[in-house]
């Protein structure tokens, strides 16, 4: 089977210990995570992770299934590219000379959708969101003139199909008035 | 650190009474029928033994020789009488001696809760005296932990450690409370978990899937059922009966499903697995439906997985959804808890005898019989042979004994050629493989089913391992029966050494004190036997004992456990010498 790249996404109950239980797992099958985020989700005090890795499409399944046994794990949902919306930010620190001394720098910026989100006298700051690809493309481009700090984040993905995440809450909720 | 998991049950309005954190942490015990806890104190743990102390009339406390055999000891207990075992210990050294119990009862989903102090919050991450992060150490071998810093959490923490130690798939929890936690007040109620919202311990059983199974079941010509201790831990030994009568299916076990069906039974085929029997391993790869039942698919169980009953549909009955598919793709995977599924399935299923197929069984038994049993069980040579010794205790007990083994080769010869005839008889470290669990084991396991005969198999390597806790025997006089099968070998690694390392035989053989005189030393009664002629009086007097009793049996020095199916082989290649 071939490795591909798939996107995990976990809801969880918000725990300190459970980035703990969740890297584990992967530790223990000696695989390396490609990005881990972590936020609020559109659920009130539901956290969502979003991992990216690339594993055979076994080895995936086995991850949730391990992911999803975990006590304060709500559900965990893993896609392949093609079911989800994805995109990283990344910054780039750049003299601010540059800016002024080099033209076509200007032009890089223009033309690779980026925006600059801090102007100083030493430095300015480029945000790129976008592919991984084209935030590459970008650091290509800005290299040359030299970096003083470069950053990327994780993967943050929306699934184009609905997850049946809500569901399952809105099932807990209904449970909760019966039993009251 | 606030819990946000939040619990499904709706607050009921409660009497409260204040008290320390100390004396919540004992309530909450005896809120959950708990009336016997193991333990070792030290500091950052004394404001809940000095409330032990106040409650000594209704809550025992076994202190152990090391919290390594509080662990061992809560497991056997909770092994034999069902229940939830409790272990309890201080910071630093005292949780991280948890940390093999806790993983032994990970690995075999051992209800348990261990219970550790920690230093006070502020001094958390500081590295202060007996400070170690046991949340962090213990967090992939437990099914749940969670550190209290707050004397007000203590119930619902420990609330839900119960049910969740004890739900589903059972397992470990640990939970952690710093030293302010149990000095700090609190207004105590307390309410038993009834579920958590983000965690399901039962899967709901597809009726579908049930249909599938019979039908696969009604048309299969050569069904063979596998089950583990998933029968036991659901207390299913009825339903599983019902079902293998009904359907005529003969039926081997795993290790740790070794007693939920009585060895005398007519369809127990024997045990699978490294040392399983000839005919059920063998047999595995020529049945046309293997109906897998509250069991894993372990590696020891399979052997070499491209190889392993290729030529069967598989069923699967499993509580664990991370179970299913894991190690081997199944056709119908019946989820759910394997009472009620066995139960569902009985109405759907044809019955059948199966005649000719259990035949093969009785056929294959008969050459392991002639080229194996027969030798262990009646040895026609001078030295005194592990299985020997089992059959004579067999002659004792009548299977009515709990037989709690070590890890070995007395091992496999115990769950070989030990006789069952009720469940919860099997205590064994069977996943993680324990060298030191038997002694300590059968303290709990002793105490968990009071009225039974408990006998400990050990080797004379893993007894050297929590020999100390003959002082917990001597100390609480539990009367278990210690049965030290020594051949001054680490044997089974010796027997590896000896069929794939030409007889290298590194750091295996042992010099061993005089045992006889060790337990002596802690006052129980003890013998050493070397003669063949000897061996049955000396049997007969240890089980008739009314104390705790110890037998060391001299066996021949270089013996082998077989079958055999050496690692990486695939399960039809079970060498039988």
């Amino acid at each position: 089977m071939e490795k591909e790249n798939f996107t995990i996404s976990v809801y969880t109950e918000n725990n300190i210990g459970l980035l703990n239980r969740i890297s584990a797992i992967f530790l223990k099958r000696h695989i390396n995570l490609d990005s881990m985020t972590a936020s609020q989700s559109e659920i009130k005090d539901v956290f969502r992770f979003t991992i990216a890795v690339k594993v055979t499409e076994e080895q995936v399944k086995k991850i949730v299934g391990q992911i999803e046994k975990q006590i304060e794990v709500i559900k965990a949902f893993y896609h392949k590219e093609e079911q989800i919306i994805y995109q990283e930010t990344a910054l780039f620190k750049v003299s601010s000379k540059l800016l002024f001394e080099e033209r076509s720098i200007q032009n890089v910026i223009k033309n690779s959708n980026a925006n600059i989100v801090t102007v100083t006298p030493e430095f300015f700051v480029i945000e790129k969101t976008g592919r991984r690809r084209e935030v590459e493309a970008l650091y290509r481009k800005l290299e040359p003139y030299g970096l003083m700090q470069f950053t990327r984040s994780g993967r943050i993905a929306v699934t184009k199909e609905k997850m049946h995440i809500s569901s399952i809450l809105e099932s807990f909720a209904t449970e909760e008035a019966v039993s009251v | 650190m606030e819990t946000q998991t939040q619990t499904r049950t709706k607050k009921a309005e409660t009497v409260t009474k204040r008290m320390t954190g100390a004396e919540a942490v004992i309530r909450c015990l005896l809120a959950e029928d708990v009336d016997l806890i193991y333990g070792y104190p030290g500091g950052a743990i004394m404001p809940v033994y000095d409330e032990l102390y106040k409650f000594q009339d209704q809550l025992h406390h076994v202190l152990t020789r090391h919290e390594q055999g509080a662990t061992h000891a809560a497991q056997g207990y909770a092994r034999t009488s069902g229940k939830v075992g409790v272990a309890i210990a201080t910071s630093g050294p005292g949780a991280t001696n948890f940390v093999t119990g806790i993983a032994d009862a990970q690995i075999d989903s051992t209800p348990m809760v261990c219970i550790t102090g920690q230093v006070g919050s502020h001094l958390l991450g500081s590295d202060a005296f007996q400070e170690t992060d046991i949340i962090g150490i213990s967090t992939p071998i437990t099914k749940w932990n969670h550190q209290v810093t707050k004397a007000e959490d203590i119930p619902t923490v420990l609330a839900k450690a119960f049910y969740i130690a004890r739900s589903g798939r059972p397992g470990p929890v640990l939970i952690d409370i710093t030293k302010d936690a149990q000095f700090g007040e609190l207004d105590f109620a307390y309410e038993k978990c009834k579920g958590i919202r983000s965690y399901m311990p039962v899967p709901v059983t597809d009726p579908k899937s049930l249909e599938e199974a019979a039908k696969l079941i009604n048309e299969a010509k050569k069904p063979m059922v596998v089950f583990g201790q998933g029968v036991i831990l659901g207390e299913a030994e009825e339903e599983l009966k019902n079902f293998i009568e009904k359907s005529g299916i003969p039926s081997a076990w795993t290790i740790l499903g070794l007693s939920a069906l009585p060895t005398a039974h007519p369809l127990n085929v024997g045990m699978v697995g490294m040392h399983g029997n000839y005919g059920p391993n063998r047999l595995t790869n020529e049945c046309d439906l293997l109906i897998a039942i509250g069991m894993r698919f372990d590696d020891r169980v399979t052997g070499n997985l491209e190889t392993y009953a290729k030529q069967a549909k598989i069923i699967h009955f499993e509580i664990d959804p991370a179970e299913v598919n894991k190690n081997v793709l199944v056709d119908v995977a019946v989820m759910g808890d394997v009472k009620y599924t066995l139960d569902q399935i009985q109405p759907l299923i044809n019955p059948n005898t199966h005649e000719s197929w259990v035949q093969e069984f009785k056929d294959h038994d008969a050459i392991e019989f002639e080229k194996v049993i027969k030798e262990e069980l009646y040895p026609t040579k001078d030295g005194l042979s592990m299985g020997e010794v089992l059959r004579r205790i067999n002659n004792e007990t009548k299977g009515d004994a709990v037989i709690v083994s070590d890890v070995g080769q007395h091992q496999m010869i115990a769950c070989r050629y030990a006789e069952f005839a009720q469940s919860k008889s099997n205590i064994t470290s069977g996943g993680l493989g324990t060298m030191g669990f038997a002694l300590p084991a059968a303290i709990g396991a002793k105490m968990g089913a009071p009225e039974r005969e408990v006998v400990a198999i050990i080797g004379d390597g893993g007894y050297q391992m929590t020999i100390q806790e003959l002082g917990t025997i001597f100390q609480t006089r539990v009367p278990v029966k210690i049965v030290v099968l020594n051949n001054d070998f680490l044997g089974m690694v010796r027997q590896w050494q000896q069929l794939f390392f030409d007889k290298r035989y590194a750091s295996t053989e042992m010099v061993n004190p005089d045992f006889v005189k060790i337990a002596e030393g802690y006052h129980i009664q003890s013998k050493r036997v070397t003669k063949r002629e000897d061996l049955q009086e000396a049997i007969a007097e240890m089980i008739a004992s009314k104390d705790p009793y110890f037998l060391e049996v001299c066996v021949e020095k270089e013996n082998n456990v077989f079958p055999m199916i050496p690692t990486g082989a695939s399960v039809s290649d079970i060498r039988l010498e």
